[in-house]
C-alpha cells in the first residue's frame, strides 16, 4: 500500500506533506464519504458555535437537540422519499403539493366528515402512494421527462388541495391533538410521535437502501440506467416504485406535519420539495444518481434545522435568513461533490 | 423513428406535422371555448383612446411569462433548464423598486432609468452565476439553478426588509401598466424582445450553435464552437429576459414583493416551452412555439375565469393540460394509442407492438 501511495505523491510532486498524511488525504478525497463527513462535520461545528455562543440561552439543553427531530421530522420523511428518486437519477417536484393536500385531505375527512382519525391515516398514505405510482407510471411507460410529470404533480395537488377548501382547516379533534401533545421521554429528554416516526423511516430506509435487492437496483438504475437495463434490472418497476416510495414518504410527512401544526391548510408546506432536495444535495447524495446516503440525508435535514434554531436564538436575524444560508450551503455542497466528481475522473 | 405511411394526404401530413400545429390548435380550441360562455369574447373596443378587449388583456397579462419563456426557450435548447428565473423577478423589481422609493422625485426619468439599470444588471449578474456553475463548473443545470432559486426570494426579501415596498412613479408605470399607441406598452416590450431574439438566433448562426450545443456540446466544442461561451451567454440572456418581466411585474403593481412575485413563474415558462413543442432534452428550439405557448397558459387562466369554473380549480385545470399536451408530445404514447390502430387501418402490421417497446428504451440515457 505505502509503494503505490509513495510513488503517486512523489508523481504529483507534493513534497512538503509526509507521504502518510498525503495518502490519507487523497484516499479522503476519492472516498465517498466524504460528503456526508464535510455535512457530519459542519453540523458539529455550527452546534459547538451556537453552543458558545448561546450557553446562556440554554443551546446546550439535550433538549434542543432533540427539538431538531421534533420541529422537522415531516422535513426529515419527505427528504428520506426525495432520496430515494434521487438515488435512481430522477426528480420529484410534487412534494411540497402533496404535503399540503395530506394535510388538507385529513383535516376534511377528521373535521368536515366526522371519520376516525385511525382510518384516515392508511386512507391519506394510500392516496399519496398511489399519486406517486401514477406519476413513477406515465414518467417510465410514456417515456416523459421527471421534472414535467412531478411538476403536473404539483400543481395537481396544490389544485385538490384549493378544491377541498380556500380556507385553512382547524383540527380540534381530541385523538390528534392527544397525539399531538404525546411526548416519549427517551433518557435525555423528549420526543414527540412525529419524531420517533421519522426515526424509524430513516432506519427503514437504510435497511432498504443499502441492505436489500431493491435498494442495489436504486443505486444501479442511479448510477447507469443503461447497464442496468443491460444487466436485466427490472427498471421499470424499480423506477415505478421510487415515485411511488417517494409519495408514501410526502403523504406521511403530510400527516406528522398535520399533527404538528394541528391544521391543514391549502398553503402549507409551499415549496417544501425544495427544502427536501437541498437535504438530500447537503447530505452528500450526488443529483446524478447512484452515490449517495440515507444518513446523509438526516445529517442535511439536521444541517438545515439548526440553521432555524439559530437564527431563532439569535433572536435579531429575519426568517429569510434562513433561504439565504440555505442556498449558500446548498451552493458550496454542490461545489465540493463536483470537486470530488472531477478528481475521480482525473 | 416510425415513419408515416405514405397514402396519408400528403399536404394535410404537411401541416398536421409542422411544430407548430398543435399548439395553435390547442390556443384556437381554448380561445372558442370562451365564445359560447363570452359571446364578444373577440370584440375589441375602444375606449379612453385604449384599445380594450379580452385578446389584448390576454397578451397583456401574459408578456412577463412570454418574456421569461422566451429566455427559457435558449436555455432549454442547450440542454440546460433555469429555475432560478421567479427568484430572479423578486430581485430585480425589489432592487429597482427600492431604489426609486428612495429617490425624492419618483417620477425624475434619470432616477427610474438608473433603477431600472441596477435591476437589470443584478439580472444579469444571477445569469452569469448560473452560467459559470452550468459551463464552467459542470454541474447539473436543474441544481445549478436551484441554488438562487432557494437563496434568491431570500436575497429580494433582505432588499426590501421582508416589506412590500410600494412605489408612486409614472414613468416607472409605463413599462408594465402603461399604454402607447391605444396599446399596452408590454406588448412593444414583449414584441421588441421577441424580434431581436428570432433575429439574433434566425438570421445570424447564432441560433445553429445555440442548437448545437444543446445536441452534443463536447462534439460542438471539438468542432470549433465556445460552447462554454454559448452556455453562459444564454444563462446571462434567460436571466435578462427575467430582470425585464421582473419590471414589469412591479410596474404593474407598483410594488415589489420579494415573496410572490413571480412565484411559479419558471414553471410556467417551462411549460410554455414545452407546450410550444421545444423538446427539454435540448437540441432545438421553437421562439414561435414558446410564444404560443406561453399565450396558450395565459388563455387557459382567463377561460377558467370567463366560463366561470371556481377559481380554485385552476390549478387541477393546468394540471391536467400538462398532462394531455405531454402525453400528445410523447411518441410512446401516441404510438400507444393513436399509432397502433392508424397503422393497422392503413398498412399490415409490420411493425408489432415489441420493437415500438424496446426501441424507445434504447434512447433513455441520451
Amino acid at each position: 500500500m505505502s509503494a503505490t501511495t509513495k510513488t503517486r505523491t512523489a508523481a504529483e510532486g507534493r513534497t512538503p506533506s509526509t507521504p502518510a498524511q498525503a495518502s490519507t488525504a487523497a484516499r479522503l478525497l476519492g472516498d465517498r464519504r466524504l460528503p456526508v463527513l464535510v455535512t457530519v462535520g459542519l453540523f458539529l461545528a455550527m452546534y459547538i458555535g451556537g453552543l458558545s455562543r448561546y450557553q446562556n440561552y440554554g443551546f446546550g439543553e439535550p433538549q434542543v437537540f432533540l427539538n431538531l427531530f421534533i420541529d422537522n421530522g415531516y422535513l426529515l420523511v419527505a427528504a428520506v422519499g426525495a432520496t430515494f428518486v434521487i438515488m435512481a437519477g430522477g426528480i420529484d417536484l410534487s412534494v411540497g403539493s402533496l404535503i399540503g393536500f395530506t394535510t388538507m385531505f385529513t383535516a376534511w375527512l377528521v373535521e368536515r366528515q366526522g371519520l376516525p382519525l385511525l382510518l384516515v391515516i392508511p386512507l391519506a398514505l394510500g392516496v399519496g402512494a398511489f399519486g406517486g405510482f401514477l406519476m413513477g407510471y406515465v414518467i417510465h411507460n410514456f417515456e416523459i421527462q421527471p421534472f414535467i410529470v412531478t411538476l403536473a404533480g404539483l400543481f395537481l395537488f396544490r389544485g385538490l388541495c384549493l378544491v377541498i377548501s380556500k380556507e385553512s382547516i382547524s383540527i380540534s379533534d381530541s385523538t390528534v391533538s392527544s397525539m399531538a401533545q404525546t411526548r416519549v421521554s427517551i433518557g435525555l429528554g423528549e420526543l414527540s410521535i412525529g419524531a420517533l416516526v421519522a426515526l424509524v423511516v430513516v432506519a427503514a430506509a437504510f435497511y432498504i437502501l443499502h441492505y436489500t435487492r431493491f435498494g442495489r437496483r436504486v443505486y444501479a438504475i442511479g448510477g447507469n440506467e443503461q447497464s442496468a437495463l443491460l444487466m436485466g434490472l427490472p427498471l421499470g418497476g424499480t423506477k415505478i416504485a421510487v415515485y411511488t416510495v417517494s409519495g408514501f414518504c410526502s403523504a406521511l410527512a403530510g400527516l406528522l406535519f398535520m399533527l404538528y401544526i394541528q391544521s391543514g391548510d391549502p398553503l402549507h408546506a409551499v415549496g417544501m420539495e425544495l427544502d427536501a432536495i437541498a437535504a438530500v444535495v447537503i447530505g452528500g447524495t450526488l443529483l446524478t444518481g447512484g452515490s449517495g446516503y440515507v444518513l446523509g440525508t438526516l445529517f442535511g435535514v439536521l444541517v438545515l434545522g439548526l440553521i432555524k434554531t439559530i437564527i431563532q436564538f439569535e433572536g435579531t436575524l429575519s426568517s429569510w435568513w434562513t433561504k439565504i444560508a440555505t442556498g449558500v450551503l446548498l451552493g458550496a455542497f454542490i461545489l465540493i461533490q463536483r470537486a470530488m466528481t472531477t478528481r475521480k475522473q482525473t | 423513428m416510425s415513419t408515416p405511411s405514405a397514402t396519408t394526404p400528403s399536404r394535410w401530413r404537411a401541416l398536421t406535422h409542422h411544430h407548430l400545429f398543435w399548439p395553435v390548435a390547442v390556443l384556437i380550441a381554448l380561445l372558442l371555448v370562451n365564445v359560447p360562455f363570452t359571446p364578444d369574447f373577440f370584440a375589441i373596443r375602444m375606449a379612453d383612446g385604449h384599445l380594450y378587449g379580452s385578446l389584448v388583456s390576454i397578451v397583456l397579462f401574459g408578456s412577463p411569462l412570454i418574456l421569461v419563456a422566451v429566455g427559457m426557450t435558449l436555455v432549454i435548447a442547450t440542454g440546460g433548464i433555469d429555475l432560478s428565473v421567479g427568484a430572479v423577478v423578486a430581485i430585480t423589481g425589489a432592487l429597482t423598486c427600492s431604489y426609486i422609493s428612495d429617490q425624492a422625485d419618483q417620477n425624475a426619468l434619470a432616477g427610474v432609468f438608473l433603477a431600472m439599470g441596477i435591476g437589470l444588471v443584478a439580472a444579469v449578474v444571477c445569469g452569469l452565476w448560473n452560467g459559470f456553475l452550468v459551463a464552467r463548473m459542470g454541474i447539473q443545470p436543474i441544481i445549478a439553478t436551484l441554488i438562487i432559486m432557494v437563496a434568491g426570494r431570500g436575497v429580494a426579501q433582505l432588499i426590501t426588509d421582508g416589506q412590500i415596498i410600494t412605489i408612486n412613479s409614472e414613468p416607472y408605470k409605463l413599462i408594465g401598466g402603461g399604454y402607447w399607441l391605444t396599446l399596452p406598452f408590454s406588448i412593444f416590450v414583449v414584441a421588441a424582445v421577441v424580434a431581436v431574439t428570432v433575429a439574433l438566433t434566425r438570421r445570424t448562426a447564432l441560433g445553429l450553435l445555440v442548437e448545437s450545443v444543446g445536441g452534443n456540446a463536447e462534439a460542438s466544442r471539438l468542432v470549433g464552437i465556445r460552447s462554454m461561451r454559448i452556455k453562459i451567454m444564454v444563462y446571462m440572456f434567460c436571466a435578462l429576459c427575467a430582470g425585464i418581466a421582473g419590471l414589469m411585474i412591479s410596474s404593474n403593481t407598483s410594488a415589489a414583493d420579494g415573496n410572490n412575485a413571480g412565484l411559479w413563474i419558471e414553471l410556467d415558462a417551462i411549460l410554455a416551452v414545452v407546450i410550444g413543442g421545444t423538446s427539454l432534452l435540448g437540441g432545438r428550439f421553437s421562439i414561435g412555439g414558446t410564444v404560443i405557448g406561453a399565450l396558450v397558459i395565459q388563455t387557459l387562466t382567463t377561460t377558467i375565469y370567463t366560463i366561470g369554473v371556481p377559481t380554485q380549480t385552476n390549478l387541477v385545470f393546468k394540471a391536467a393540460v400538462v398532462i394531455v399536451v405531454c402525453l400528445l408530445q410523447s411518441p410512446k404514447f401516441r404510438a400507444k394509442v393513436f399509432g397502433a390502430k392508424g397503422r393497422a387501418r392503413t398498412t399490415a402490421p409490420a411493425e408489432p407492438a415489441t420493437p415500438a417497446d424496446a426501441a424507445p428504451k434504447m434512447e433513455v440515457s441520451r
